[in-house]
């Protein structure tokens, strides 16, 4: 079938370096992915179109880059699962990261946030002599997110960083849990604590962009929503995210519905002075319109509550 | 202003080899550093998905049995010495590796699981689910960034250099990003920079597989050695070749002919499927040419597995089936067919990974080193066994790194003049402002590909070697003359895959000169008009040495054996 490629190039020594579009027709075959057909516009049509690409198997991680507004594998992603034919299929570098040339990005920033995690093993004590001694269970579960290429997809979506270029991202979060989870490494209370600061695991904001666009089923956002569990088992000093989520979680278990001015006040603290004058303007508008909610002894349960509060007994006795 | 950047120890590659040799570089105290073409984690050594052998005393298992089955696995090519000393440090490199934090699959026990291999009798490969190779490198990586290397990442390496004594002295590359060319001054550099699948089309290796570190040493004045030998991976996809894992048989899967039969019976009776690959690929062509085929393919059958075995020890694969041939395994045999896979040759190497001999026996390049698919020590002989590659790399790369640390401690930095920058500089020039032509790079190289695949595949004779070998010399005429289009200083592919393509054609040719010197068939070099493997004649390496002012030299050297007298070989 024949199908349109709009490319979005950037050479920035051209004389006017800005990005742009540009528009290629390519015959593609049902088995095309999208990278073989990148390939052959660079092998035929425009030697100059400039992506990175190695393994063509989606196990390296080079060909990260959006295609249809969202990012993912273009060795991994099938022509004809995007467009019939005479449909546009776009095809632009990562976000979050700087463009370098066309599709390539540059990922210092990237790997910068990786090594902020100090991403390997602090093992336990001395080394023992022969392996380590680890359940097949625990070991089978780390293969799921060892399964991390790196490509940079996540961190190419995530939504949080978009506004938050502190965040340390998913990928990232994801290799922290990878070591936080593995019953052979020693670090994982003062990795916790560091993910407890600003930047760490309570700027995700549950967009499940990771999720959705990772080509090897990592699931970031689900192993980071573990990670702020096991902060608060651990204990880890109570931070705005931690206290939005327990907030959370104790007024749905005393109402059964969400009590939003008291979640904002438990989780930035009444005496939070300059949060609180902050909500001033739009309490403010809120409240001649008759939509401030109510509130405290005035936010009543919802009937049923003890059906609620039944399954919250149910998942806490669970192991 | 010539940038220099000096280390002790530069390791060019970035895969498993090449951060094994920095790791060991490191821990003797020199000062080491990595330049790669590509980011370490992008190397091809995340390909590699079966496993990692070794020999565990405490599991009754015996490192003689796998050095055994190594060297029949060679066809009786690989030197004993240094496959009896890969088979002996195994084990307490798989266990480096889990202490460093390698998730290897475990029994129920807690203790490291293993599976079965091509060629092997026993369950010797330890593994992660079907992505060894990748787990491996991740873990490395992570070693390398806590004992902070300096890794230079996508820098292209044009040239070795050397003192006017003939030592190395380092490397000149260039920064793909930014195009600047610098000179990297070391006293001992490790070539750990893979293999060169790319040579053959198609191929199950990444398309960084071009050979530069193999091409770079030889050009340099390091010999090559068992160049003729290619392996032929016997499950690769039809087209792309991406590779299938011996896992799936490994795990039981059957390899089936057009009539459904289990054809492995008449060719390994009592290995079946799990003969070495070299055998196996035979038979599948075997079946093909003889009509037994589906479309030039077998059928790899893994519908008798559990579901539960293939989703967690064959994840990879079974979601690779599913995006590239729109197969499911659990319900539908896939087809297959040999694929090149791996280069058994390189750049020759002795047990320490030097590409010199101290005691003179073979000439070389003082202060190389080579390590990984790169090199040929020769472990693998004739035809490698699965899972042996990955233990290779961390095997001969520790081995390698420690001793070029030692090595380079001992040494003055070299001499080395700012001159080869400029000559660099000026290559790299006079190939940007080259007349156009109505060629192409990509043409060539897709023409080479063909030629090799078609004349130096699972069979050969001497005819089609001979005519590979003109069509390559032709190619590289080609390749003199070819312009490129992006002119360009800032991450130019276009003139990285020229100087790719360069690298391979030396590859190209030192394989068919090698294979048509050969005159027997043993291992995967398999010629239909010298039937058989002749040990009287032929019990030998060919070296082969670059010359610049003639055709290229070759050399003989004796396997070394230490306690397998060649037998006949029967699976």
């Amino acid at each position: 079938m024949l199908t349109t490629f709009r490319i979005r190039r950037f050479n920035p020594e051209s004389e006017s370096p800005q990005p742009y579009f540009q528009d290629y027709r390519l015959v593609t075959e049902r088995s095309d992915t999208v990278l073989d057909a990148l390939i052959r516009i660079r092998e035929t049509v425009d030697e100059s179109l400039t992506l990175r690409c190695s393994c063509r198997g989606a196990i390296c991680g080079s060909c990260g880059m959006r295609i249809n507004g969202h990012a993912g594998l273009a060795c991994k992603t099938k022509v004809a699962s995007l467009a019939s034919p005479d449909e546009t299929i776009h095809v632009e570098p990562m976000n979050n990261m700087p463009v370098i040339k066309d599709l390539v990005t540059d990922m210092a920033g990237f790997w910068e946030k990786i090594r902020q995690v100090q991403p390997w093993l602090q093992p336990k004590g001395p080394e023992p002599e022969g392996e380590y001694l680890a359940s097949p269970d625990a070991m089978n579960h780390l293969t799921g997110v060892m399964g991390c290429i790196m490509c940079g997809a996540c961190v190419s979506d995530c939504a949080a960083l978009e506004v938050n270029a502190d965040f340390v991202g998913p990928a990232a979060l994801a290799k922290a849990y990878r070591f936080v989870a593995d019953p052979r490494d020693g670090g994982s209370s003062s990795r916790l604590g560091e993910l407890n600061h600003p930047g760490g695991m309570w700027d995700c904001t549950r967009c499940m962009e990771c999720i959705e666009v990772c080509p090897k089923g990592v699931g970031a956002m689900d192993r980071i929503m573990v990670l702020r569990a096991k902060g608060i088992e651990q204990g880890v000093p109570p931070t705005c995210g931690s206290r939005h989520t327990e907030a959370f979680a104790d007024i749905i278990e005393r109402k059964g519905r969400l009590d939003e001015p008291m979640l904002a006040v438990r989780t930035f603290g009444l005496t939070n002075f300059r949060q609180m004058f902050s909500f001033l303007p739009m309490i403010l508008r809120a409240l001649p319109r008759g939509k401030l909610p109510k509130s405290g002894p005035l936010f009543r349960a919802i009937p049923g509550i003890d059906r609620i509060r039944r399954l919250f007994r149910r998942a806490k006795e669970r192991p | 202003m010539v940038t220099t950047y000096e280390f002790d120890v530069l390791v060019m590659g970035a895969g498993l080899a090449g951060l094994r040799a920095a790791l060991a570089a490191h821990q003797t105290g020199a000062t080491v550093a990595v330049i790669t073409k590509v980011h370490p984690v992008r190397s091809h050594s995340n390909a590699a998905q079966g496993g990692i052998n070794a020999a565990l005393t405490d599991r009754g298992d015996k490192w003689e049995e796998h050095a055994f089955e190594t060297v029949k696995g060679s066809d009786y090519l690989g030197d004993q010495d240094a496959v009896e000393i890969l088979a002996q440090e195994a084990g307490q490199d798989i266990l480096a590796l889990e202490h460093m934090g390698v998730i290897f699959n475990r029994n129920e026990d807690g203790r490291l699981g293993t599976r079965r291999f091509g060629g092997q009798k026993r369950a010797r490969t330890f593994f992660v689910s079907d992505f060894t190779g990748q787990a491996l490198l991740h873990v490395l990586y992570e070693q390398a960034m806590k004992a902070r290397l300096p890794v230079f990442e996508e820098w292209f390496v044009t040239s070795l250099v050397k003192d006017e004594h003939g030592q190395c002295g380092g490397v000149v590359a260039f920064e793909i990003r930014s195009g600047r060319v610098a000179l990297f001054k070391a006293k001992a550099v490790i070539i750990a920079a893979g293999g060169l699948g790319r040579v053959f089309e198609p191929s199950t290796n990444a398309l960084i597989c071009t050979g530069d570190g193999i091409a770079l040493a030889y050009r340099g004045g390091a010999p090559l050695m068992d160049m003729e030998m290619v392996q032929y991976h016997p499950t690769t996809l039809r087209g792309k070749g991406l590779l299938l894992s011996e896992a799936a048989r490994g795990e039981g899967a059957y390899l089936l002919n057009a009539e459904g039969e289990r054809f492995m019976e008449q060719y390994a009776p009592n290995m079946m499927e799990l003969a070495s690959r070299d055998v196996v690929s035979r038979a599948e062509q075997i079946e093909i040419n003889e009509g037994r085929g589906i479309n030039g393919c077998v059928l790899l059958d893994c519908r008798h597995l559990s579901k539960a075995l293939i989703r967690e020890r064959l994840s990879q694969i079974f979601e690779e089936a599913k995006s590239f041939a729109n197969i499911d395994l659990t319900e539908e045999p896939i087809p297959v067919c040999p694929g090149m896979h791996y280069m058994m040759g390189g750049v020759k190497t002795d047990v320490e990974g030097r590409c010199w001999d101290p005691a003179g026996g073979w000439q070389g390049v003082p202060g190389l080193f080579a390590a990984g698919e790169a090199a040929c020590l020769s472990l693998h002989g004739g035809n490698r066994l699965g899972a042996n590659s990955l233990l290779d790399t961390v095997v001969f790369g520790r081995r390698a790194g420690r001793c070029a640390g030692e090595y380079a401690k001992s040494l003055p930095q070299p001499r080395i003049g700012d001159g080869v920058v400029k000559d660099e500089e000026s290559g790299i020039k006079r190939i940007l402002v080259r007349p156009e032509t109505d060629d192409a790079v990509a043409r060539i190289r897709h023409e080479m590909g063909r030629t090799m695949t078609e004349n130096l595949g699972v069979f050969r004779d001497q005819e089609g070697m001979a005519h590979a070998q003109g069509t390559i010399a032709v190619l590289r005429e080609r390749w003199n003359r070819v312009a490129i289009h992006d002119k360009g200083q800032v991450f130019n592919t276009s003139l990285v895959r020229a100087l790719e393509l360069d690298f391979m054609l030396d590859c190209a040719e030192t394989i068919a000169l090698g294979a048509l010197t050969r005159t027997e068939s043993r291992g995967a070099h398999f010629r239909t008009d010298c039937l058989n493997r002749d040990d009287e004649h032929w019990l030998k390496h060919i070296l082969i040495y670059h010359r610049h002012d003639g055709p290229p030299q070759l050399e003989f050297l004796p396997v070394r054996i230490t306690q397998w007298e060649p037998q006949v070989r029967v699976y």
